[in-house]
């Protein structure tokens, strides 16, 4: 029933990036709370699907996290030497902490070179498709912070 | 094209290239380098070994179809003029000759800030009475890069002074400034994170000496201001028009940065 409600508002919130004429328009981030470096609670109450989230960090046009992250994953050559290995992610934070590192890791390291998946406000010359529009939904960045909280190996 | 291209094949031409070969090794033995010390790695040692030799080998280089078509283009009079460039400026390899490696310049009449291209039209419109080539047409790009190819391993010098400082400054904003849905500036990965690599690729320290340069992913040559389209496009920022006030004084800024850099056109690109 959970996974359905959320499935339905992530429908909805996707439907309301595009208006009849095409055209992106803004949409609003559910609220969070920060406590120390991490978003304790999940955005909106959603539940995340690891699966799903594996997909999104492999999707070059939503997370393309391999891009500047090493992944425990086969068959994937070339992998990026930016950030940190992903490999027991889990066991160093929690998900609270990977949740606000996922959202806008500036918040943590102003200086960081990590996008932030989350966020609208504050950026410069976003180009007009991606205007008013997170990177991710609330919904996959749940599904990528479920997908990542499996790597504890 | 192909007879044209052996006419540009000349010797002079392949004794520079292997000059400007081993000087871009001699920068990447010295290692990465910072303002003001070493010039910067040019993007070729990047390139796989295979890459770097076809670079160099005027034979297997693609970028030198363009090179002979603007050979071509030099010779043939056009617009109301009926002029060539060759009419005014006679033989390029001597004219022409390190004239890309001081590009972008302000043009004293005016005031305006050109790179090669923009000079180009400019000579054209004002000189040839002929139409202005649009930006990223193969005419263009041909003898944009068959001017820059009498540059080939002269080291780039484009110095600020009163003219050029306000270009500058703007262009060094931009390259600092974070940008795009991905919130990335230009710094934080040619600068920061040179030389790492991003899935496949290494990141390169955004220095222009090979443009227009055959980038493999466009199968084609391209100008620097259609490489900084796709950074822009990358980080998911708004993309700049052509020639346009941003892209020029970014080139400039790259310009100063690349000090010392020799000269590669046309470069490969990944």
């Amino acid at each position: 029933m959970k996974r359905l409600a959320a499935g339905l508002l992530s429908a909805i919130s996707s439907a309301a990036l595009i208006a009849a004429d095409g055209q992106a328009v803004a949409e609003e981030l559910l609220p969070f709370e920060i406590h120390g470096d991490a978003v304790p609670k999940a955005l909106g109450g959603l539940s995340g699907d690891a699966q799903r989230g594996k997909q999104i960090i492999l999707d070059r046009r939503k997370g393309n996290c391999l891009i500047c992250h090493t992944f425990p994953i086969e068959d994937e050559p070339f992998q990026g030497a930016i950030g940190p290995p992903m490999s027991g992610v889990a066991r160093r934070l929690s998900e609270g902490q990977i949740r606000l590192r996922m959202i806008d890791q500036s918040r943590i390291n102003p200086k960081t070179a990590m996008p932030p998946y989350y966020r609208t406000k504050g950026l410069a010359d976003v180009a007009p498709e991606y205007e008013g529009r997170p990177a991710l939904s609330a919904q996959e960045i749940e599904d990528v912070v479920a997908y990542l909280a499996t790597l504890n190996g | 094209m192909s007879v044209a291209m052996k006419q540009t094949v000349s010797g002079r031409a392949s004794h520079s290239a292997l000059a400007a070969f081993f000087c871009v090794a001699a920068v990447v033995a010295a290692g990465p380098a910072s303002a003001g010390g070493e010039p910067l790695p040019s993007g070729t040692s990047f390139l796989t070994q295979s890459l770097q030799a076809q670079q160099s080998d005027e034979a297997t280089n693609p970028g030198m179809l363009w090179i002979s078509e603007g050979a071509l283009i030099w010779q043939t009079p056009d617009g109301a003029s009926g002029a060539s460039c060759a009419t005014c400026h006679g033989d390029a390899g001597t004219s022409m000759k390190g004239v890309a490696a001081s590009y972008p310049k302000v043009y004293g009449k005016t005031g305006e800030l050109l790179n090669l291209e923009k000079r180009i039209n400019l000579c054209r419109t004002s000189q040839q009475n002929a139409e202005p080539y649009a930006y990223e047409s193969d005419p263009l790009l041909a003898l944009t890069a068959f001017i820059a190819r009498q540059s080939l391993g002269q080291p780039i010098n484009v110095q600020i002074d009163d003219a050029s400082r306000a270009f500058y400054e703007r262009g060094k904003a931009m390259f600092y400034r974070r940008q795009g849905q991905l919130n990335l500036s230009c710094a934080q990965c040619h600068e920061a994170l040179a030389g790492k690599q991003l899935r496949g690729d290494t990141i390169s320290y955004g220095v222009g000496n090979g443009y227009p340069a055959y980038r493999l992913e466009w199968q084609t040559l391209g100008s620097l201001h259609r490489r900084l389209r796709s950074c822009s496009y990358g980080v998911r920022a708004r993309r700049f028009e052509f020639g346009s006030p941003e892209y020029l004084s970014l080139e400039l800024f790259l310009a100063v940065r690349a000090q010392g850099v020799p000269v590669e056109t046309p470069a490969i690109r990944r």
